[in-house]
């Protein structure tokens, strides 16, 4: 299927709720070691709730998802996190209370042991350093995406999510963003991003998936999808 | 196709609601002519249980539907308690006609009350109501023209007045009691049926989704407010008229006028009008059960209200009306499919009907 | 030179006051509780204290040694097993849960210890003092308490941004969510900060049980002192919650100086001035409620 032997992140047949409303009918996403792999899909299509499904902030069954072959599909966010899986969630969320400094060693509450530490987060995103005692969300909103983004690495992560990270911010940032990935892929993660972006996830993706309505509409390696394809994946039409 | 064409109307009784207003008023006659027939103990438990069950319902209207947490109510308890000895003895009213009157003083003291703890919300407003209540209670204490700290009894000569006959002074007061019961049932009742009732059920709902749709939270809660106190001033001056004595203490008292009534309206079933019903019935069952076991008694009474609130918050109403699906007062707007509708709509379309 | 007097015990007794309204400050600020039974278990320390010194025949100040830990675990136990379930949007469960514990923990200590009022002795301790011109006494213990205040909201000041607990701390206070994606287990958290607070509940039920007569019945007093205190302060500020004990403790006593059944009712219409002219309080920090 991904063509990379070891599977660091499968879903098999994942269901989500709100409630009495269903989000989704039956994902089954794989993803290998070392890829990186786009969700695309409208608003409402039901890639965050995937993404909250995986880390555990929306319950699914034990065997739904699987993380390096094992079950974590009834553990709890925390007990997630600290199995590798780190999630850059939609709109940054910083903590105010915390500087931008205190937010990113928090993302290493866990204590996993790995390439990240602070100072190499900080020369992956300098002015993290320059704003270091200043409070989370007084930065601009690239700057918060960033900090957000090195909160997340500071967990050390196998899997790294990263939720529409070029939501509401210049394009000449969110090149700046995505340019950093390729890096934080050679440091040995595997990455998932969801980005409604098209061209954005187009580019930087091994292997897509397209989600409609809740299903998995398309997937594929971007070169092989016509724009006849994903245009109708994306759509519905 | 035909599913578009039919209607649907709104509806808000239920055939539980029909049978139950016909057995609640065959026993409310069965109540009126206790006095006729029972026993004078059986009537004193009945004003208990009454002026319990009117507190519940109140409270009930207060927390349950319009999410102010008060843990002051006894504030205007004795605020009433003390208005019907005020206006009895000093003012000559007739005790049973001084019992709206103290509603009315319990009211207007409830604004500028108000006008402090709305200053605080949720949690913090429940116990700025406790602060309120103490400084009455701190307050009535200092003024010796009622008794000061020792409080006071109300004479002789104005217990009289009530009626001629100690048969007939406990029947007025049996009737009252009665009375001032079904009425704050009556008054839950039509509020929440009223337009205002949407209003409350929006706030306990979801007071950012309702104030978005424009419902002012603030003026309707500021009203429950005061109603509520209105009724719970009534219920105090009742209370102390059948215990012919107040004291800051008592009247007060955080335990009697808010802990039980609290439980009661947990353990019945916080946010529906039957809940307190049941609850008033669950409170007076356990207390004839633990009678001679002192305070165990309201260890017991608040661990069963901890459990419930843990384990099944819709409370014991809760569980009967999710098993039966009962419901004695409508206060909820249901849609229901309406057939004459659908046949008349259907008739158009043979086939459609042929489907089905 | 009798007023100044009165302003200085009154300062010294809201050391106590802000030793009581510490704990329910911090689980306010870390998880939005309030904890209607916080003055009945400021009352179960007193009377733990009260058993071990008469069972044992220790100083009280030594049995603090053995009530802190106790009371922490204590905490720690009631937040896990009990409180955490009732943590969510709907302010119901916790408010009428703790409710529901206030009076079974009244209830329970009035079965066990009977309705009577009782003192911890302290010996030399209650009575020594410090004699400043011919007036004015300081009383070696109050002075004690109040030291104590600040040293346990200075402590707690330096775990709350000095530490990774208290780094944990405030993050699951802004986003409970977000913290558990962090590694974060909030249940663990919650009850970590309540083991914290009761700790102080410890200290500050020991600490009244020396000063003043107590008794099953008075622990709603104290949860009214200690919320005054935190609200007249400023929500999720501890020296704010210090400075409202002050003046919730300078204003009872000038109330007594009045009226001898002045004290508690000054300090309650100081608390109801001070909501009506600055409704968030004199140092406020956290907007919420």
């Amino acid at each position: 299927m991904s063509g990379t032997p070891e599977t660091v992140l499968a879903t098999h047949e994942l269901t989500a709720f709100y409630g009495d409303f269903q989000a989704l009918f039956g994902i089954d996403v794989h993803v290998g070691r070392g890829e990186t792999v786009a969700i695309i899909g409208a608003n409402g299509a039901g890639k965050s709730t995937f993404l909250r499904s995986v880390v555990g902030q929306l319950p699914s069954e034990r065997e739904q998802v699987t993380h390096e072959g094992k079950p974590i599909g009834h553990l709890q966010a925390h007990e997630i996190v600290r199995r590798g899986i780190a999630l850059v969630p939609e709109g940054r969320l910083l903590f105010p209370s915390l500087s931008v400094e205190e937010n990113l060693r928090l993302g290493a509450y866990g204590k996993r042991a790995g390439p990240w530490k602070i100072e190499r987060v900080h020369e992956l995103f300098p002015v993290l350093r320059e704003r270091r005692a200043t409070p989370g969300t007084a930065l601009s909103g690239g700057e918060q995406q960033m900090c957000a983004i090195g909160r997340a690495l500071m967990s050390n992560p196998t899997l790294l999510l990263c939720d529409e990270l070029s939501l509401g911010l210049a394009p000449v940032i969110i090149r700046q963003i995505y340019a950093v990935l390729p890096v934080i892929v050679s440091e040995g993660t595997t990455i998932v991003v969801v980005e409604q972006d098209i061209n954005q996830a187009l580019d930087v993706a091994d292997r897509v998936y397209c989600f409609q309505e809740g299903r998995v509409s398309l997937q594929g390696r971007p070169d092989d999808l016509s724009r006849e394809d994903v245009a109708t994946a994306y759509f519905g039409v | 196709m035909s599913e578009g064409a039919a209607t649907y109307r709104v509806a808000r009784g239920t055939r539980a609601s029909r049978y139950g207003a016909l057995v609640a008023i065959a026993g409310l006659a069965v109540l009126i002519s206790l006095p006729f027939w029972g026993g004078r103990a059986d009537m004193r438990t009945i004003v208990e249980i009454a002026y319990y069950l009117a507190l519940a319902q109140l409270w009930n209207l207060l927390a349950g539907y319009a999410g102010l947490v008060s843990v002051g109510q006894q504030a205007f308890l004795g605020l009433g308690g003390y208005a019907l000895f005020v206006f009895a003895m000093n003012a000559g009213v007739h005790p049973i006609a001084a019992i709206p009157l103290a509603g009315i003083a319990a009211a207007l003291f409830a604004v500028p009350t108000a006008f402090i703890v709305f200053r605080l919300r949720g949690a913090y407003f429940a116990i700025g109501t406790w602060v309120v209540a103490e400084v009455y209670m701190l307050s009535f204490a200092q003024v010796s023209a009622l008794g000061g700290g020792s409080g006071m009894s109300l004479p002789a000569a104005v217990v009289k007045g009530i009626a001629a006959g100690r048969m007939w002074r406990e029947t007025a007061i049996y009737w009252t009691g009665i009375a001032i019961a079904v009425g704050a049932i009556a008054l839950v009742y039509l509020l929440l049926r009223s337009r205002h009732g949407l209003a409350l059920t929006a706030i306990r709902d979801s007071e950012e989704a309702s104030s978005s749709l424009g419902v002012d939270n603030f003026r309707t809660k500021i009203w429950v407010y005061i109603v509520a106190a209105f009724g719970t001033g009534m219920v105090g001056a009742l209370v102390f008229l059948t215990k012919l004595r107040i004291s800051p203490e008592a009247g007060f008292n955080v335990v009697d006028w808010t802990a039980n009534v609290i439980f009661i309206v947990v353990i019945g079933g916080i946010g529906t009008i039957e809940g307190p019903i049941v609850g008033v019935i669950v409170f007076f069952v356990l207390r004839e059960l633990l009678a001679d076991f002192g305070s165990w008694y309201l260890i017991v009474l608040g661990g069963i209200a901890v459990l419930m609130m843990l384990r099944a918050p819709q409370g014991v109403w809760g569980l009967i009306a999710e098993r039966f699906d009962i419901r004695f007062f409508p206060v909820q707007r249901r849609l229901v499919f309406d057939p004459a509708s659908f046949r008349f709509v259907a008739d158009d379309r043979e086939e459609d009907k042929r489907d089905r | 030179m009798e007023w100044l007097d009165a302003i200085i015990q009154g300062v010294l007794l809201g050391g106590l006051y802000a030793l009581f309204a510490t704990g329910l400050s911090l689980i306010f600020g870390v998880m939005r509780l309030v904890n209607i039974a916080h003055g009945d278990l400021i009352v179960l320390a007193a009377f733990l204290g009260l058993a071990m010194v008469n069972g044992t025949g220790v100083h009280p100040l030594i049995s603090l040694v053995v009530i802190v830990p106790v009371m922490a675990a204590i905490g720690y136990a009631l937040q896990r097993g009990i409180l955490n379930l009732t943590l969510g949007r709907d302010i119901l469960p916790p408010l009428l849960v703790t409710f529901g514990l206030s009076i079974i923990i009244q209830n329970v200590l009035l079965e066990v210890f009977s309705a009577d009022t009782q003192r911890l002795k302290a010996g030399a301790l209650e009575t020594a003092s410090i004699a400043i011109g011919e007036q004015i006494a300081i009383g070696w213990f109050p002075l004690i308490v109040f030291l104590s205040a600040v040293g346990v909201i200075a402590a707690l000041q330096l775990v709350l941004f000095r530490t990774r607990l208290g780094t944990a701390f405030r993050a699951t206070s802004d986003d409970h969510e977000t913290a558990a994606l962090m590694g974060i287990d909030n249940r663990h958290v919650f009850a970590l900060a309540m083991a914290l607070a009761l700790a102080v509940v410890a200290l500050a039920g020991t600490f009244m049980a020396i000063r003043t007569n107590f008794s099953p019945a008075i622990g709603p007093a104290r949860l009214l002192y200690a919320f005054e205190a935190v609200i007249i302060g400023g929500l999720g500020s501890l020296w704010g919650t210090l400075a409202g004990g002050v003046i919730l403790g300078v204003a009872q006593a000038i109330g007594a100086k009045f009226h001898p059944g002045g004290q508690i009712l000054a300090g309650h219409v100081a608390f109801l001035i001070v909501l009506v002219l600055r409704p968030n309080g004199l140092f406020p920090r956290t907007r919420d409620r």
